[in-house]
């Protein structure tokens, strides 16, 4: 393909080579470090969440010492739990889901899969993860501002969240500062995706043919593309509802309005669905922009494990990007009992449930390539069958929540937040997982422990189905998402039960986690030495020692000859045959 | 380890299908016309649902204990098979565009078949955090508000404006609603301050009550009893609290509650 | 490095969590401290000449008429009362005075500072109505808001100058005690669990306030001798103003009279303008 970039020098000094590196490697361990770090904050933010919800009326005399405010009276105060429930969904979605399979693994992977020294524009890429970084900072700062962490929810819908200190605790500073972060954000990610897209088209090594890329590599390009056209859109809802907020704009402040009693007599004519529309067409590309990475890296390993070709290599490639075509005509359905017109609806429907057809393909042509393998259940395959396990069960209650119909007794219930928690929460996690303990010999030079990864695997596997499927009988049975109790409702008041079930479930599981940072830790001093393709995997990062020296492929530069999944191709010497070995060798 | 796995997901499959057949915790009881419809296609899709989300689990389970490692055998060079792939994909397709086309018919003959000539109109202004109820009494009219005249402290929620004798008559509650039984009911959803939304779950009834917009919508409750009005869309810190009392009553005996309202 | 970044990542968590919210109201306590101690510095001595005023708030005119409050949605408020429950916003005693007014001195005190009260002002919950309806107290006092209902509340107070508020309150919690730190009038206080609960908070430099009560009486004390310009400030009615004496170890008396019908007339302190009274103003 292309020449080869210019390639920078190795960094000299340890600021250059660990802080502000340039080096893709560098930035992806950094973003995947960010995305830990954020991952344990929205862990403890879900452990207060889950104590409000079981024993709502409960005091906690520790927790009162440590937050006054949060805990006036003893028991936690139903805007401490919204806060938290905020600063969760905020800190997951955008520090953990978008962070570490697309700005993390992606960095660190794409380079290297498609024979690149480094990204297109690494500074660029240095400053995408600092600016990153800047907007975590803010987004924490809200967590420590008088009022406290804005209780408008992740979505933030207007005028909730337009109308100030007045509307209620956390909605001045706190939600200002969940602006800004955001904003910050939306830049940050729109600089790497012109990074990743970049890349991708034009640093593939020679003989790295569009559809000789793994999987793995369509997964970000297309994940690149979303982030491209979608964060420019939340970017502008940010813009507008801050405007709304200090500019005296009405963008999405209708007049005539009355608030706790005083009247907001300084706006008019603004619409709360316009912030609604905008939210969506970047919230829904935003679900696939953090499955599709975990789509594709379930491909890569349950192929390299399965030892078997994936099967439909093409068809994979055309869903990837059928899901993400589409993923931008479905934003209405979050919407379809916001007083939208009901003819939308039903168009949304359609589109919504067609989103539903190249995802199912996915998932038949996984199973198809389990099929007449060879399966070693190594950490990395558990997950990743556990990544396809959980797709269908939270894609199929897709196909409920697809019909404004079945919406009017659903929206707004437990059954979507048990939906997106399987498929863009856990699943993503999942293809995390999967990633890390394929990918941390290559990272670190060392394995991590497999044993302990199993037992990693088996506490989160049966913790998360205990936490999230009893979540649809809640909402089968109507409970809100979002309430600080359900006991103040006589019909919800059965359900109490459940709600203890999930969290001492949840508990449990992420106490579980602690086995995983532990591995990791000690992994990274302790860990078997890891050689350069400890799996025995087809594509070019295992060609490289472990971990690649500064421009990856040192003096030689990689040629590639084959497709991506080469495994147990017959009358080859091994099971597997490198992208980057000479075809006559195989014959010869 | 890969029958351990292999059974896993069977038991996952099996308890959860298992706990949505026997119904151990289900919709609450029907308690409107236009509802039976919806259970309808919620259940079929469910069925469907349940079934792919059967065999796909079943089916993970088995292959990985059936193609787990042993001997020496390679693994099957495999790597496509167009007819197998058309056959999924057609078949994918026409269950979901299908399945979308039923719950659209359903969804137009409910939302677009516009609210019958008889009904009940009633307004629900929702507020952080309750519901104001208006009936416009007998001259069948709402009086004019106007939200300078807004006063939660005397009891005006609504600003009802007092110059207008439309609205002399209206009966205004707060939190309290009652409806007739077989008579269809036609409510316009508004709110004073943010999005809120009103939920009867016996009604099989959601709709969000957006600032600046008039939504209207419609039931007819089948059975007399007292049921709650939730709010569904997240309106600040008692959002948790936002209930209201619902209760449906035969026609003759829903007069005497408006009368009786009426000489508060 | 790695390792090191994951370790301070998790020291992070921790740190973090230990702080949040927590920070708002040391914070608070702090900033009081300080105001008192400077206010300490030039705190006005009695010399024991101090006189008194006295007078009454007297009321012309029918009481106005309000729709009952409904309080059937939460059990507990109605539970609370047997009888049909009336808004507070304008109360007439027995012999003709108005309830809730405050009164004020609002000139002639200027250069004087006063010893704020280390007693808080207590505002409860009882009923699901707020007690008292009118509260005065001093900047950086507190304020102490306790419940006596077995519901919970939200405590909003909606000031201008000072900061804004928001806190639940649940059945048996502990009081809220919280201060305001620069004098302002008439601050609405508002729950929003149950929207007809409203009181008014009046923040004073100085001690010298008093409620009209059930006699529609009001006092003065401990006043310098000097020339003053008191206020009376009413909900619905707004602000009347009088000039007075007070001689040195003397009462004198100023009544005010408000009466149906009137133009608002807002005070000249920085407060929230009460809505008109609509349903009088017709009369």
């Amino acid at each position: 393909m292309a020449e080869q970039a210019l390639v920078h020098e190795p960094a000299k000094g340890f600021i250059r080579k660990y802080v502000f590196s340039t080096d893709h490697k560098v930035i992806g361990i950094q973003y995947y470090v960010l995305a830990l770090f954020s991952v344990l904050l929205g862990m403890v933010l879900s452990i207060f969440m889950r104590l409000r919800l079981a024993w709502p009326m409960e005091k906690w005399p520790l927790l009162q010492q440590v937050f006054p405010t949060g805990f006036v009276g003893g028991p936690m105060t139903p805007e401490f739990y919204l806060s938290m429930m905020t600063m969760h969904g905020t800190i997951m979605v955008f520090f953990v889901l978008t962070t570490a399979p697309l700005s993390g693994f992606g960095n660190y992977f794409l380079p290297i899969q498609i024979g690149a020294r480094d990204m297109a524009f690494p500074v660029l890429n240095m400053l995408s993860f600092w600016v990153t970084l800047v907007s975590l900072l803010v987004m924490v700062a809200a967590l420590f501002v008088t009022g406290g962490a804005p209780i408008a929810g992740w979505t933030s819908y207007a005028p909730l969240s337009a109308l100030g200190e007045v509307a209620g605790p956390g909605l001045g500073l706190g939600q200002t500062l969940w602006i800004i972060s955001i904003a910050i954000f939306c830049v940050a990610s729109l600089l790497t995706a012109l990074n990743f897209l970049t890349t991708t088209l034009n640093l593939r090594a020679r003989g790295m043919s569009l559809l000789r890329m793994p999987l793995t590599v369509w997964a970000w390009f297309t994940t690149a593309m979303l982030a491209l056209l979608a964060f420019p859109v939340l970017l502008a809802g940010g813009i507008l509802l801050m405007l709304d907020r200090v500019g005296g704009t009405s963008f999405f402040i209708p007049g005539g309005l009355v608030v706790s009693d005083r009247l907001i007599s300084a706006h008019t004519g603004g619409s709360p669905l316009l912030w609604q529309h905008l939210f969506w067409f970047f919230g829904h590309p935003e679900v696939y922009i953090a499955i599709l990475p975990g789509m594709g890296i379930t491909s890569h390993v349950l192929s390299t494990f399965s030892r078997k070709p994936i099967f439909a290599y093409k068809a994979m490639v055309l869903a990837i990007f059928a899901i993400g075509f589409i993923s931008y005509l479905v934003w209405g359905h979050h919407m379809f009992m916001s007083g939208m017109s009901p003819y939308s609806s039903m168009a949304f429907s359609i589109t919504t449930l067609a989103v539903g057809v190249p995802s199912a393909i996915k998932t038949f042509n996984w199973l198809a390539t389990l099929r007449g393998g060879r399966i070693r259940l190594t950490a990395s395959m558990l997950f990743a069958l556990g990544f396809v396990s959980l797709f269908v069960s939270g894609g199929v209650t897709g196909m409920l929540l697809a019909q404004p119909v079945i919406d009017i007794p659903l929206h707004d219930t437990y059954f979507v937040v048990a939906h997106f928690h399987i498929i863009m929460g856990v699943a993503a996690v999942f293809g995390i997982f999967a990633g890390t303990y394929y990918w941390f010999p290559k990272m670190f030079g060392r394995m991590l422990n497999e044993r302990l990864g199993k037992i990693h695997f088996w506490f989160t596997i049966a913790g998360v189905y205990a936490i999230f499927m009893p979540m649809h009988f809640l909402g089968i049975a109507g409970a809100p998402r979002r309430y600080a109790q359900l006991t103040e409702f006589e019909f919800l008041t059965p359900l109490q039960a459940l709600q203890v079930f999930i969290s001492v479930a949840a508990f449990i599981t992420i106490a579980a986690q602690l086995i995983f940072l532990f591995n990791f830790i000690w992994s990274l001093r302790r860990g078997k030495r890891a050689g350069a393709n400890p799996w025995a995997s087809t594509s070019l990062e295992w060609t490289v020692p472990s971990p690649p020296p500064h421009d990856n492929f040192g003096a030689v530069e990689p040629v590639v000859f084959h497709g991506p999944y080469e495994y147990s191709v017959p009358n080859a010497p091994e099971d597997y045959v490198m992208q980057s070995e000479p075809v006559r060798e195989i014959n010869g | 380890m890969a029958l351990l796995l292999g059974l896993f997901f069977w038991l996952v499959a099996i308890v959860t299908v298992g706990i949505f057949v026997a119904r151990v915790w289900w919709l609450p009881d029907l308690a409107s016309m236009e509802g039976a419809l919806i259970d309808r296609q919620l259940t079929m899709t469910l069925i469907i649902a349940g079934v792919v989300f059967f065999l796909a689990q079943i089916g993970l389970g088995y292959f990985i204990w059936r193609y787990r490692a042993r001997g020496t055998e390679r693994a099957t060079y495999w790597h496509e098979s167009p007819k197998l792939e058309a056959a999924w994909t057609i078949a994918t397709a026409v269950i979901f565009i299908g399945l979308g086309v039923r719950g659209n018919v359903v969804w137009a003959n409910y939302f677009m078949s516009g609210t019958p000539p008889d009904a009940v109109t009633i307004e629900i202004t929702a507020q952080q955090f309750a519901w104001n109820v208006r009936y416009p009494g007998p001259d069948g009219k709402f009086g004019r508000t106007n939200p300078a005249l807004i006063d939660d402290a005397l009891a005006n929620y609504l600003g009802l404006d007092p110059k207008d004798t439309a609205g002399r008559d209206d009966i205004v509650t707060q939190n309290i609603m009652v409806v007739p039984i077989m008579r269809p009911v036609r409510l316009m959803l508004r709110s004073k301050d943010v999005t809120h939304s009103f939920f009867v779950p016996q009604f099989r009834l959601k709709q969000d009550a957006v600032p600046g917009m008039a939504i209207q919508v419609h039931f007819t409750a089948t059975k007399a009893g007292e049921y709650e009005i939730a709010c569904a869309e997240l309106c600040g810190m008692q959002h948790y609290k936002m209930r209201g009392r619902l209760m449906a009553m035969p026609q003759p005996e829903y007069e005497d509650w408006l009368k009786k309202r009426a000489a508060l | 490095m790695t390792k090191k970044t994951v370790v301070a990542a998790q020291a992070a968590v921790v740190v973090l969590l230990a702080m949040t919210l927590g920070c708002g109201k040391t914070d608070e306590t702090a900033k009081v401290t300080e105001e008192k101690t400077a206010a300490e510095g030039k705190e006005y001595q009695p010399t024991g000449d101090e006189g008194t005023i006295t007078g009454k708030v007297a009321f012309q005119g029918q009481a106005p008429k309000f729709p009952a409050i409904s309080m059937d949605a939460d059990a507990f408020c109605a539970s609370k009362h047997s009888g049909k429950v009336f808004p507070d916003a304008v109360v007439v005693n027995d012999n003709g005075t108005l309830k809730n007014v405050f009164v004020y001195v609002k000139s002639g005190l200027e250069g004087k500072s006063f010893a704020v009260s280390d007693q808080p002002a207590v505002l409860d919950q009882k009923g699901c109505i707020y007690e008292p309806h009118v509260l005065g107290m001093q900047a950086g006092q507190n304020l102490r808001v306790v419940t006596s209902d077995n519901t919970t509340h939200n405590i909003h107070p909606m000031p201008k100058v000072n900061r804004e508020w928001n806190v639940s309150q649940p059945p048996g919690a502990d009081p809220i005690v919280r201060t305001f730190t620069r004098p302002e009038a008439s601050i609405p206080v508002k729950c929003n669990q149950h929207p007809w609960m409203k009181a008014y908070i009046h923040v004073m430099g100085h001690p010298f306030y008093s409620v009209s009560g059930q006699d529609g009486a009001f006092l003065l004390k401990g006043l310098p001798p000097g020339k003053y310009e008191i206020e009376a400030v009413h909900e619905q009615f707004g602000a009347e103003t009088r000039q007075v004496t007070v001689p040195p170890k003397g009462s004198t008396t100023s009544d005010f009279a408000y009466r149906v019908g009137q133009a608002y007339r807002p005070s000249s302190l920085p407060m929230m303008p009460a809505l008109v009274l609509h349903c009088c103003a017709e009369e």
